[in-house]
């Protein structure tokens, strides 16, 4: 009698317990993160909207669309932690491509020196313009501007102003591995996991979250702010030179004219994805779902044959509800 | 709406019975209480103001001077209590309220636009118009009656930016008085300023009282009570201790703001020194310090003394690194640094508590543990990768030692108090070994619990062979902590002084120094 009861009152109890605590986890995870809880309201929205979009070729599309956005805006990432900007993605990205198809073409490198040659472009691009904020002491918005146009411009310059072929051997970066798995997807993965080894385990990582939080503490601490500067900025045209190949791999050509405008996606990822302006927050988790929810939106209203106009209304919409989200979180937290 | 400029009276319709104000009463403040997290900084305090009086308000640097006046200029609001004005309770929420009661605060930075010509400024958001457009010349006008009455020898059309701190203080009081202001709250107005502008303002103070204005003055030079005071409140801890006579006795007044002998407020124990850490030499910046030359040994704690302005923060940014110097030298442990190095600096075992905690010392939205490890980050590092875990070892115990109040290693330090944040800067130099600490104004808004602890650490820190040199602008504190003072006025180092030659008077006398062939007046 006294261990039925036992049984009787502790059974029911633990039961919706643990269902309860497995709840409060599952709504800490989203509320901790409003990108991904958004993200989540997002991909189930368009799963009962459309029957094609909840399918592994759709999903795996989506993941490609978002490659290109992700790499750059993993890029953008350190320049934004650590409080400043680039806007010279975009262009960095095209010219990397434009340099990788012709030197591969007119050159005839070898693939692997053209894919070295058009990564060490954006990387030296990303140096002049963190040379130009460290040392000019230009305004990282107004360096990055400059370096917009020079990188479009010289893309324009070395292509003549039309899309270079890409050989076979550098298209087939574009493929997919096993027949299924796109290569895209891949190197946005692995550009998303050193993202985020180098922020959170590296003493570059750890001083890009000092200088974005406070760069005159961190310089009286002992931390060279300008020489990592030129690092945090040659990554970022690291980042997008990869991008750009990737991006020419799946179009099969280098276009001058391509990437115009996602530097503006990047920075929209970076910040959906839970970093300030401001400095001194970012991850790189975040930032691949701000990228992923882009893709998303996209896909999603293509699927609902949504008109391109319309499309770009309702980005707008979400970058601004996404990000005021998280404000209003942020300040009843 | 106009402010009447006669106390007491309301425009319009005649006070009926109820007026509880006594005659002349401007002001009244009852049980006023203040807190903010972590410190109450006002309780329970009383104060009232009459026309044509200067009311001292008298305490340590934390005492809640600061809080009270914020609540008459409409900065913070009472959590209890009430504010009475002409006998009745008003509530001051925003600087216009306190504006409309007549109430006008003269802070310690003034609140004045640059590039603004000295006559906008006074009439700024209220210019006199005609059609429409300003009309500049009622508005030089009127400025230029203004100061006369204030006696200041200022056109009207002068840049602000052109002018003098005392000059700007004057432009300040004008302004206040342009706004029919009847209660005029002054906070340290001398602390900036030449003994010949001090008489200057005085002169200006004894006007405005005579014109039937009801003054609050703070002031940490006890002589100017005396000089200019007629009654005294003194607060002590965010309460209000007494109120006393102006002519009252100087000891006593340090008694009543302290309640406690000096010996227990500042518990400076001298151990034996050692060895020269620090040697700096001939050290000059033009335009800013001149010939700073001294040294401090190991268990000895210095300190640098004079008045905001004087060249002490650019004195200790230069040698630490921080800012470039033109000429001199900076020894620590008998190697010479090299000039605006701060890597050099910190490696040679120097560290710099600045005098901006959040702006310099500290990521405020980063973790205890990440600011505590800030300096030692690169000798973390193997390979690029920062050993975590031994960081977090050592701010633990770092955090420990130093008695750090805190939910755990991983709170923001935001959302500590000033003390406590302080306790975390002092800690990231530990934590790199440091052997000589330059601490800026290190309980600057420290409440007066968290103070005696720093103290107690910084006895800590010399009986361990540490140096340390202290700048502070809290004559008690220099006099209290440090074993020798150096008095620095108008960028030179104008005397120094054993402990027991340092008094209050040998200080001052020194910090308001005319040094020969100095930078212009």
């Amino acid at each position: 009698m006294a261990t039925d009861t036992l049984k009787r009152d502790t059974g029911p109890g633990t039961d919706p317990g643990r269902g309860a605590a497995g709840r409060a986890l599952v709504r800490r995870v989203l509320l901790d993160n409003g990108a991904l809880s958004a993200l989540v309201v997002l991909v189930a929205a368009l799963s009962l909207l459309s029957g094609d979009f909840l399918t592994t070729q759709n999903l795996l599309n989506v993941g490609v669309q978002a490659a290109v956005t992700a790499i750059l805006a993993f890029g953008v990432t350190f320049v934004i932690v650590s409080a400043g900007i680039d806007l010279s993605v975009g262009s960095v990205a095209a010219l990397s491509a434009t340099v990788l198809a012709w030197s591969a073409t007119s050159e005839g490198l070898p693939v692997w020196l053209a894919v070295l040659l058009a990564v060490g472009t954006g990387t030296a691009c990303g140096l002049v313009n963190g040379a130009l904020i460290s040392f000019g002491k230009l305004p990282p918005f107004i360096a990055t501007l400059a370096m917009l146009s020079v990188g479009r411009g010289l893309a324009l310059v070395i292509s003549q102003g039309s899309p270079i072929t890409l050989p076979d051997s550098v298209s087939a970066l574009g493929d997919t591995l096993g027949g299924w798995l796109p290569v895209p997807v891949i190197v946005m993965v692995a550009m998303g996991v050193a993202t985020a080894v180098l922020l959170a385990r590296t003493y570059l990582g750890r001083s890009m979250y000092a200088i974005g939080g406070n760069e005159e503490a961190a310089r009286l601490s002992g931390i060279r702010v300008k020489r990592q500067k030129l690092v945090i900025y040659a990554l970022s045209g690291g980042f997008a030179a990869v991008a750009g190949i990737v991006l020419a791999s799946r179009l099969a050509s280098a276009q001058p004219q391509a990437a115009m405008g996602y530097e503006l996606d990047a920075i929209a990822a970076v910040v959906i994805g839970g970093a300030s302006l401001s400095g001194g927050v970012g991850k790189a988790s975040g930032t691949l779902i701000g990228a992923l929810i882009l893709a998303v939106l996209r896909n999603g209203l293509n699927l609902l044959s949504v008109s391109a106009f319309w499309q770009q209304v309702v980005i707008g919409v979400v970058i601004a509800l996404a990000v005021l989200l998280d404000t209003l979180r942020r300040r009843t937290a | 709406m106009s402010i009447p400029c006669t106390p007491g009276t309301s425009p319009g319709s005649p006070e009926p019975a109820k007026s509880p104000a006594p005659p002349g009463e401007l002001l009244r403040m009852e049980g006023a209480r203040k807190a903010f997290p972590g410190v109450v900084a006002l309780d329970s305090v009383d104060f009232d103001l009459r026309a044509g009086e200067v009311h001292v308000l008298l305490g340590e640097n934390g005492a809640g001077k600061s809080t009270l006046i914020k609540m008459l200029s409409g900065v913070h609001t009472p959590d209890a209590g009430r504010i009475l004005v002409d006998g009745r309770e008003v509530h001051i929420r925003t600087a216009q309220d306190a504006e409309r009661f007549g109430i006008a605060t003269i802070h310690q930075e003034f609140n004045l636009v640059p590039d603004l010509s000295v006559a906008e400024n006074i009439f700024l958001g209220r210019q006199p118009r005609r059609c429409g457009m300003i009309d500049r010349k009622r508005m030089n006008a009127e400025a230029a009656e203004l100061l006369a009455r204030v006696g200041v020898d200022v056109p009207p059309q002068a840049r602000v930016r052109d002018l003098g701190i005392a000059r700007l203080q004057m432009v300040e009081i004008a302004k206040a008085l342009s706004l029919d202001a009847r209660v005029l709250i002054m906070d340290e107005p001398t602390a900036v300023l030449t003994t010949g502008e001090v008489e200057k303002l005085f002169g200006i103070v004894r006007r405005l009282r005579e014109d039937g204005v009801g003054i609050v003055f703070i002031t940490h030079h006890l002589e100017e009570i005396a000089a200019l005071g007629d009654r005294v409140t003194v607060l002590r801890d965010g309460r209000s201790v007494t109120q006393v006579p102006a002519d009252t006795d100087e000891d006593e007044l340090v008694r009543l703001m302290v309640g406690r002998s000096i010996e227990q407020q500042y518990p400076r124990e001298s151990p034996d020194t050692g060895p020269v850490l620090l040697k700096v030499s001939g050290l000059t910046r033009n335009g800013g310090f001149d010939d700073i030359s001294f040294e401090v040994r190991a268990g000895e704690v210095v300190g640098l003394a004079g008045l905001v302005g004087a060249g002490r923060t650019e004195v200790v940014r230069a040698l630490f690194g921080a800012d470039p110097y033109d000429a001199g030298s900076v020894e620590v442990l008998g190697r010479k640094l090299p000039r605006h190095d701060v890597i050099a600096a910190l490696e040679a075992g120097l560290g710099l508590v600045p005098e901006d905690r959040k702006g310099q010392g500290l990521v405020l939205d980063a973790s205890v543990q990440e600011n505590l490890g800030l300096v030692t980050l690169r000798k973390a590092t193997r390979g690029g990768f920062v050993d975590r875990a031994g960081q977090r070892t050592a701010a633990e115990r770092v955090a420990g030692q130093l008695g750090v109040r805190m939910a755990g290693i991983d709170q923001r330090i935001r959302t500590l108090s000033g003390g406590n944040q302080q306790k975390v800067v002092i800690g990231k130099w530990l934590l790199a070994e440091s052997k000589v600490l330059i601490l800026d104004e290190p309980t600057r808004g420290i409440d007066v619990g968290a103070k005696v602890e720093i103290y107690q650490l910084v006895n800590r820190l010399t009986e361990s062979g540490h140096a340390v040199l202290m700048i502070s602008s809290d004559l008690p504190e220099v006099l209290g902590m440090s074993d020798r003072v150096l008095v620095m006025s108008q960028g030179r180092i104008t005397g120094e002084l054993t402990r027991q030659e340092a008094t209050q008077d040998a200080v001052m006398a020194l910090a308001v120094k005319d040094v020969e062939g100095s930078r212009g007046h």
